[in-house]
């Protein structure tokens, strides 16, 4: 091991930091200069921050009742109010908190778990890689929202329970595409080197290989992020997520639908509904512009 | 076209399918181990939740004794495997002693029906969207395509269909807000019911087949073989559909297919929202009783057809490439 501890040329490493730092500035240079990235980013902080502020700025507490009860748009109530007399723009408003607390940690969660699994599988292949893939098939085969209703039922639902299996579930999938990546680097010279250096396994996986697959990983967790509110908000509205009296939108939306068969009160649940639809669409463009600079 | 070696070039697609139908088998038993464990995590004793509160400890025993929970895991994984091979599907925990096969069967018919509503309709709309995308590549066109293709996708189906309500049932009401059609209605007024939760997930599905469509097309029109055919000199509407959409469909085929898979088991969301009587919805509601006889053997019924799906996938696939169908992939 010792043998081949040639003396390092002095400027090298001062030189590729200072080349990684100019990269890193190019690269966020081309970011603020991505209108999709742009305006994604405002969509998304401007959720956040009523995210984070709730209901102390609202027009109204999100949760208090009234008599005024499914009235349609006034100046009172700009988006109307719902069956149990609550002002509809205050719960949209305060509507984000819940989600915007779950999806970015179970995403973390995912992306962790997939990470560590996608760098073995890809780094051992053979038997281990074997068996990694043969689970991994047979968990991509059922659809997100299958395996999480089951093992929300098993395990009760809670917050915790909600950022686990939706993690857990994320796992297998961005395994998938970090593997690829690693299989794209395992075979070039600086991993070799570091294997003849003879570094561990754990070593070269984490501290050579995984810095050069951090391209793929950022954009796999944004466009993770918008499946994770896909997923909170379906599991929410089938009963299985955020649980009440949250104003969460899915929520909403799940207490109000069936006022549809009436043929009015709309409104109820159309705000509600764009709301997630504009927190996701912003999601995905930031996640699109992130590719567009990163991928090449 | 060129047909050489017809037999060796069965051999070929035959062994590139065997190897994919081994592998599907082995996926197969996997999931069903997977289901069945999850199924075991349901909390509490099955009998005593079957039976309700009141229930005297003997009947319970009793209960648990007959349905076989009280066996040995493996012996009870080995039961409903090998019973679920032969169609018997067990009976029903929360319709005592329906069989679950009566319950998912017409279910699943159900699903399919919606399902198919929606494929006939994304499919050409998606392709359509996704070629005219790549051969305006980077102008407005291309970008309005694939970032409204791409919203709609990731916006969860049950928003989409929504708004859909709002718009086609409340405001304008052209179609109906249910979507089970009265018994014994004809094919029309059934796909008249069934057009609006398709409609949500035509939303869905479009954006993701229609940029798989784009990514091949273009890769298709920058490929030598495309700038050979128009210096031929042959029409543009001829290079399109005889060089570059032949080659472009294929990932598209692959896509599709899966996507079929997927569609059954996602319809959860979209079958509650339109109080419609699919597989979907018949999991939801073993999942909320732990009713898990019909869980376990509806998730499992769900990766099924996934697995089938994409084995289609392969075959089309195979079929259509002659890269495989000529024993170069592999």
């Amino acid at each position: 091991m010792t043998t081949l501890d040639a003396p390092v040329p002095g400027p090298a490493p001062t030189f590729t930091r200072s080349e990684a730092s100019l990269a890193r500035r190019e690269t966020l240079g081309q970011l603020m200069r991505s209108k999709t990235f742009l305006v994604g980013a405002i969509v998304v902080l401007f959720w956040a921050f009523w995210a984070i502020v709730g209901a102390h700025l609202t027009p109204q507490d999100p949760l208090n009742q009234s008599s005024d009860v499914l009235k349609s748009f006034s100046s009172a109530h700009w988006f109307g109010t719902d069956q149990l007399g609550r002002d509809v723009l205050s719960r949209v408003l305060a509507g984000a908190s819940a989600t915007l607390q779950v999806a970015p940690l179970a995403t973390l969660f995912g992306i962790v778990g997939g990470t560590t699994v996608g760098l073995i599988s890809g780094y051992f292949l053979g038997f281990v890689d074997d068996v990694i893939s043969r689970i991994v098939d047979a968990v991509l085969a059922l659809p997100l929202i299958v395996i999480a209703v089951t093992a929300l039922v098993a395990l009760g639902s809670s917050r915790v329970t909600l950022i686990v299996v939706i993690g857990v579930v994320f796992t297998p999938i961005v395994s998938r595409t970090v593997r690829a990546a690693v299989l794209g680097e395992r075979e070039l010279e600086y991993v070799q080197a570091a294997k003849l250096r003879g570094e561990r396994a754990p070593y070269v996986m984490f501290v050579e290989i995984l810095p050069n697959v951090m391209g793929p990983i950022i954009v796999e967790a944004t466009v993770r992020l918008g499946y994770a509110i896909f997923a909170v908000a379906g599991l929410t509205f089938l009963g299985f997520g955020v649980q009440p009296p949250s104003p969460d939108w899915s929520l909403q939306i799940a207490d109000n639908y069936q006022l549809l068969n009436a043929g009015t009160y709309e409104w109820t649940v159309l705000f509600p509904g764009l709301a997630i639809a504009s927190l996701i669409v912003g999601v995905n463009l930031v996640a699109d512009g992130l590719q567009q600079v990163l991928d090449r | 076209m060129r047909r050489p070696g017809g037999a060796f070039q069965r051999t070929v697609i035959a062994r590139f399918l065997l190897k994919r139908l081994a592998l599907a088998a082995i996926t197969l038993v996997v999931l069903s181990m997977i289901v069945f464990a999850a199924a075991q995590l349901l909390p509490g004793d099955i009998g005593r939740n079957v039976l309700g509160p009141f229930a005297s400890p003997a009947d319970v025993i009793k209960f648990n004794h007959e349905h076989g929970v009280d066996r040995p895991i493996v012996s009870q994984y080995w039961t409903w495997v090998s019973h679920f091979v032969r169609g018997d599907l067990g009976t029903s925990l929360q319709y005592t002693g329906v069989p679950v096969a009566n319950l998912l069967g017409p279910s699943l018919v159900n699903s399919l029906k919606l399902a198919a509503l929606a494929f006939v309709l994304v499919v050409p709309l998606s392709i359509f969207g996704g070629t005219v995308a790549a051969l305006r590549r980077n102008k407005l066109t291309d970008r309005v395509i694939t970032i409204a293709g791409l919203s709609l996708t990731s916006i969860p189906e049950f928003v989409t269909a929504i708004v859909l309500i709002v718009i086609f049932g409340v405001v304008l009401k052209w179609l109906p807000v249910s979507a089970t059609a009265p018994p014994g209605a004809g094919v029309l007024t059934q796909i008249k019911f069934l057009l609006l939760p398709s409609l949500a997930l035509v939303a869905v599905l479009f954006g993701y087949i229609a940029r798989i469509t784009r990514a091949g097309v273009i890769e298709a029109i920058d490929a030598d073989y495309t700038r050979t055919a128009f210096l031929k000199g042959l029409s543009t509407r001829r290079v399109l559909f005889r060089h570059v959409l032949r080659n472009s469909l294929l990932p598209t085929i692959a896509v599709v297919a899966t996507q079929t898979g997927y569609l059954i088991g996602g319809l959860l969301v979209i079958e509650k929202l339109f109080n419609y009587n699919g597989i979907g919805q018949r999991i939801y509601v073993a999942a909320t009783n732990k009713d898990f006889t019909m869980l376990q053997s509806g998730v499992l019924i769900v990766g099924m057809v996934y697995l089938a799906a994409t084995l289609v996938a392969d075959l089309l696939y195979s079929l259509f490439n002659p890269r495989i169908r000529f024993g170069g992939a592999e």
